[in-house]
């Protein structure tokens, strides 16, 4: 009976075992993440204009109607990036995300305090090979390191009112993303 | 032969077990950094890279893209102020007062995350359609069939679940109190069920 016992202890501390590992490496199996929904519908290391969300179709599952998105899918292997991305009438937002789905960094158009957000994207890596330029200062350049080589830009502008839309569809198209070498 | 069937015994139950609890953790929405404030919960953690594990999991499961901290929080509701599941047959009554924040939408999915068709194409509300009473407070009715006012439609769907995000707000990780983040009641009337 002890015998049984200690192997039904075995069992559950195996399991638990077996549970955190699929935890961890789910993320890495996982063939319809955000990245692999995206893939097909977005060239690299350029924006397209997400197809608004339906009740029969959307790119993504919880997609806000009431946004406008573009995507960037990057990829910083050939060189770092810069994102520029016209703000809109009403609200506008820029996300990075890893090729995992983890949102590392966002900001939106009035914490970037222009009429345009201006960003660099670039691995830990090629931000410490950049030429330290006395002209260049870190007021006047954010930059943003990317966890992953490859991953996400989402940016998205609020349609207020359903009249808006193609409002905030132009204004999220006229994002950019242009790798620089 | 005695240690062989042990040996399969122990590893029968860590599969079972361990499995089990993974499909149980993804599918009923595990995560640490809950922020519950009447029915809505959100995970303001999520949206940055402290994430925790399970959530990280479900996000690669799901294939949804987290609300960024810098961008906002979102809410979710499954069950109403008495604790029952939002149910697409009967009149639900969203309304009150919202934390600070710049914009805010009001969103109807089914629980896959899918929108719910209906004639109207109306699937939420921004905070600048809302129709609001004199003091400045909102009520939406989310009822199967037409309603004065604010009109959520569920197509008579029989589960959904409502979304609300905030926009450039306060609301984040540092929130802890309901007087920080009012939110919305969600009262169902039974007697309007069709």
């Amino acid at each position: 009976m002890i015998r049984w016992l200690l192997w039904l202890l075995a069992g559950l501390l195996l399991g638990g075992v077996v549970h955190l590992a699929t935890i961890l490496l789910l993320p890495r199996t996982a063939t319809r993440d955000a990245y692999a929904r995206i893939e097909p519908l977005a060239p690299v290391n350029s924006f397209t204009l997400l197809p608004a969300p339906q009740s029969d179709k959307a790119p993504l599952p919880f997609m806000d109607p009431a946004f406008a998105t573009a995507v960037c899918r990057y990829n910083l292997s050939d060189g770092w990036l810069k994102l520029t991305a016209p703000v809109s009438q009403a609200y506008t937002s820029v996300t990075f995300y890893t090729r995992a789905g983890v949102a590392y960094y966002s900001i939106n158009d009035r914490s970037a305090g222009h009429r345009i957000v201006e960003l660099d994207l670039m691995t830990p890596e090629q931000h410490a090979e950049l030429p330290t330029d006395e002209n260049i200062t870190a007021a006047d350049r954010l930059i943003v390191e990317s966890p992953t080589l490859s991953g996400l830009i989402v940016v998205r502008a609020l349609i207020p009112e359903p009249g808006l839309q193609s409002m905030a569809n132009a204004a999220v198209s006229a994002a950019q993303c242009k790798v620089q070498s | 032969m005695r240690l062989l069937l042990g040996a399969l015994v122990a590893l029968a139950v860590a599969a079972a077990i361990g499995l089990g609890s993974t499909w149980f953790a993804l599918t009923r929405n595990v995560a640490f950094g809950a922020m519950t404030i009447g029915s809505w919960t959100a995970y303001p953690e999520s949206g940055g890279t402290e994430i925790d594990p399970y959530a990280r999991a479900a996000i690669a499961r799901s294939g949804v893209l987290p609300m960024g901290l810098g961008d906002g929080v979102a809410f979710i509701a499954r069950t109403d102020d008495a604790h029952r599941p939002l149910d697409g047959r009967c009149d639900v009554v969203v309304s009150g007062t919202t934390p600070q924040a710049r914009f805010f939408t009001l969103t109807i999915y089914d629980r896959e995350g899918h929108l719910i068709p209906n004639a109207l194409r109306r699937h939420g509300f921004t905070s600048q359609e809302l129709l609001r009473k004199a003091d400045g407070q909102f009520a939406v009715t989310v009822a199967p069939r037409a309603r004065p006012g604010n009109w959520l439609p569920t197509g008579g769907i029989e589960r959904y679940v409502l979304v609300m995000r905030f926009y450039d707000t306060p609301v984040g990780v540092a929130t802890r109190a309901e007087r920080e983040a009012p939110m919305p009641t969600i009262i169902t009337n039974r007697k309007a069920c069709s």
